[in-house]
């Protein structure tokens, strides 16, 4: 098993962090834990990378309990904070070697796991580590995590602030990782990385909303999602919310996503509805539902 | 930063140990005299000649001479009262007032001495004076005091002082440096990525103290080396002593810098209470004051106070050449304290929030 979670709750003074967190991620899997701000997602990380210790409940890395088994786990995970934390003042080399040392390891020794993501920055290697671009220091920061050869790699929230380009080459070196047999748990508010990880897990305000694959989760949503779009977005949105029969509407980037409460909807009663708001250009069409869909669902 | 570090602390030597003197000059001199005669213009001219007194105005009367040292115009006045010297000659005996401005004890207090110092000479010049033949059966015998300044021969305050200042400036940059070390990689996160490797407690400890150390021993040798040129301060003792000390008493401040560290969360809480103990440990340290005027808890106080002991050695060794059997309750002392600190410093850090 690769990260065992049993009942985990965590409390800071009042505010209530995590509250009776279970999960497993198996071995090798990309696990994503997908929620928005404040959900918990770092204080799950930081219970798991042995920096805080839960209240009460259980965890374990690769067979290591959280608490008793720390030292271990150190030896065996690799950490990439969500805020950049290495040293600003060295260079990228002197970065990496000084974390290779502290984990008892050289750069060479595990020179073929970091050598796709490091070749990218090898040309800026004697910049200093706070001259870098933001994608270059997630690259940075990915390379040290993973100068030791850890079993199980903790990312949290590695892309956020991070331009798309460089997020979706991320997201390839990820899988490539994977590949090498490394677990992955990654987190990030970014509901369209969602699908692509193994499995995730939706949290919002401490709890876990559902655990499944991507495709499962869609699958799992209620009702069919109309993208209604017309040219004066904001009276739309204010015209389908006078609608009685609305379930839901919120914005989908050019689209505004709609279900209705009936089973029996027909988008021609709402086309005719809008049409009486003076809505020009109106178009209702079927779509997909979206991993954000049904944690706006959930999340209700 | 590594020339901020150096080149602030040696101007700071170079300027304190000329400015920082207890001896009191340029003292503002006034008098009030209403006798005019030649025993007090005489008087007034033992001030004159006087290189501590700059003589500066005559009042007419002693409400003006108030006013004026209302408004800060003069520090000291005398009044010589009329008949002084009639008085003199005839009953041996006249009173002389002396008002000085005490605002600044510490200088009021060494003008006074001056001040009588001064007044002595012209009694005793005037009994010689005054003395009849036939007084000379019962001339009044007086004892002199001769005294000798040992270690420091011209009571010079720069070899006084500049061993003490040294002794500060190594102590405040150190505590400063290590005070806002580990804090800073709080405050920045590299901490949180340095919790997750397998690094030891004392291994991280002794990473972040040793750069520290370094910097300590290279800022005495600095300020040993401007003592010995710039203000000639006579070296009497063993270098190597004053090293080994040094050494040691280094470890205590980062000890308490490391300390302070790990019970902040901001570099401007730990720079704060940084601040607190360096200056308590500055005034108690027996540099400006001595200790054995203080009252008797403050100076039970000052045993916890490791500048004291440094201030001790390094003045110790430097000018009075004490071997290592001399500042071995010292060295004792402060070697305890370094382990205390030190041990501290490793236990209160924490891996785990």
């Amino acid at each position: 098993m690769g990260i065992k979670i049993e009942n985990i709750s965590k409390s800071f003074k009042k505010i209530e962090a995590l509250k009776d967190i279970t999960f497993n991620v198996n071995d090798g899997e990309l696990f994503g834990l997908i929620g928005p701000d404040g959900a918990g997602k770092t204080t799950l990380f930081r219970i798991l990378t042995t920096l805080l210790i839960a209240n009460e409940g259980t965890a374990s890395i690769v067979g290591f309990d959280v608490e008793k088994d720390f030292q271990k786990i150190r030896n065996i995970i690799g950490y990439m904070p969500g805020k950049f934390s290495l040293y600003q003042d060295l260079t990228v080399e002197e970065n990496l070697k000084f974390f290779a040392t502290i984990f008892g390891t050289t750069i060479e020794e595990n020179y073929d796991l970091i050598k796709d993501i490091y070749i990218q920055i090898e040309p800026f290697k004697n910049r200093r580590a706070g001259k870098l671009s933001g994608g270059m220091k997630q690259k940075l920061a990915l390379s040290c995590a993973l100068i030791h050869k850890p079993k199980v790699l903790f990312l949290d929230e590695p892309t956020t602030g991070v331009d798309p380009v460089s997020r979706k080459e991320f997201w390839e070196m990820l899988k490539r990782l994977q590949q090498k047999g490394i677990t992955i748990l990654v987190s990030t508010p970014y509901m369209d990385e969602a699908a692509l990880c193994d499995r995730i897990a939706l949290i919002q305000d401490g709890r876990i909303l559902q655990i499944d694959t991507p495709e499962e989760i869609i699958k799992h949503y209620p009702k069919t999602i109309y993208n209604v779009c017309a040219d004066n977005m904001y009276k739309l949105i204010e015209s389908l919310k006078k609608y009685t029969h609305n379930y839901n509407v919120y914005p989908f980037g050019e689209f505004v996503h709609y279900t209705d409460k009936r089973i029996d909807f027909n988008p021609n009663e709402l086309l005719h509805f809008l049409e009486e708001q003076q809505l020009k250009n109106i178009q209702i069409n079927k779509t997909q539902p979206t991993i954000e869909d049904t944690f706006m669902e959930l999340a209700k | 930063m590594l020339p901020i570090i150096f080149v602030l602390p040696i101007i700071q030597l170079i300027i304190l140990s000329n400015a920082a003197t207890f001896e009191v000059k340029n003292i503002k001199f006034s008098y009030i005299d209403n006798d005019k005669t030649s025993f007090s213009r005489e008087l007034i001219e033992k001030f004159d000649a006087s290189s501590y007194f700059s003589v500066q105005t005559d009042f007419p009367s002693t409400k003006l001479a108030s006013s004026a040292m209302l408004n800060g115009e003069v520090d000291v006045i005398l009044e010589i009262p009329q008949h002084f010297e009639r008085n003199l000659l005839k009953n041996r005996i006249t009173d002389l007032a002396v008002t000085i401005n005490a605002i600044d004890g510490a200088a009021a207090g060494v003008e006074n001495v001056y001040i009588n110092q001064i007044i002595q000479r012209f009694n005793k010049n005037a009994q010689t004076e005054l003395i009849t033949p036939f007084d000379l059966i019962n001339i009044p015998k007086n004892i002199v005091s001769i005294p000798s300044f040992w270690f420091n021969k011209t009571l010079n305050y720069k070899t006084f002082m500049v061993p003490g200042i040294l002794v500060i400036l190594v102590t405040m940059i150190t505590l400063f440096l290590s005070g806002m070390n580990i804090v800073r990689e709080k405050e920045i996160g590299t901490l949180e990525q340095i919790n997750v490797t397998p690094i030891k407690k004392h291994q991280f400890i002794i990473g972040k103290l040793f750069p520290f150390w370094i910097i300590g021993m290279g800022l005495l040798t600095i300020g040993l080396i401007i003592a010995k040129v710039l203000f000639n301060v006579p070296i009497v003792g063993s270098v190597g002593l004053m090293y080994l000390y040094t050494g040691i008493y280094i470890l205590v401040i980062l000890g308490i810098g490391l300390f302070i560290s790990n019970f902040t969360d901001t570099q401007q809480q730990a720079m704060f209470i940084s601040w607190f103990f360096a200056v308590i440990f500055i005034l108690m340290s027996g540099l400006f004051t001595p200790i054995e005027s203080m009252p008797q808890w403050a100076q039970h106080l000052t045993e916890f106070n490791p500048i004291r002991y440094f201030v001790e050695v390094m003045r110790m060794v430097m000018l009075k050449g004490s071997d290592f059997n001399d500042i071995l309750p010292q060295f004792l002392k402060t070697l305890f304290y370094a382990f205390i600190m030190n041990g501290l410093a490793v236990w209160s850090y924490r891996k785990i929030a």
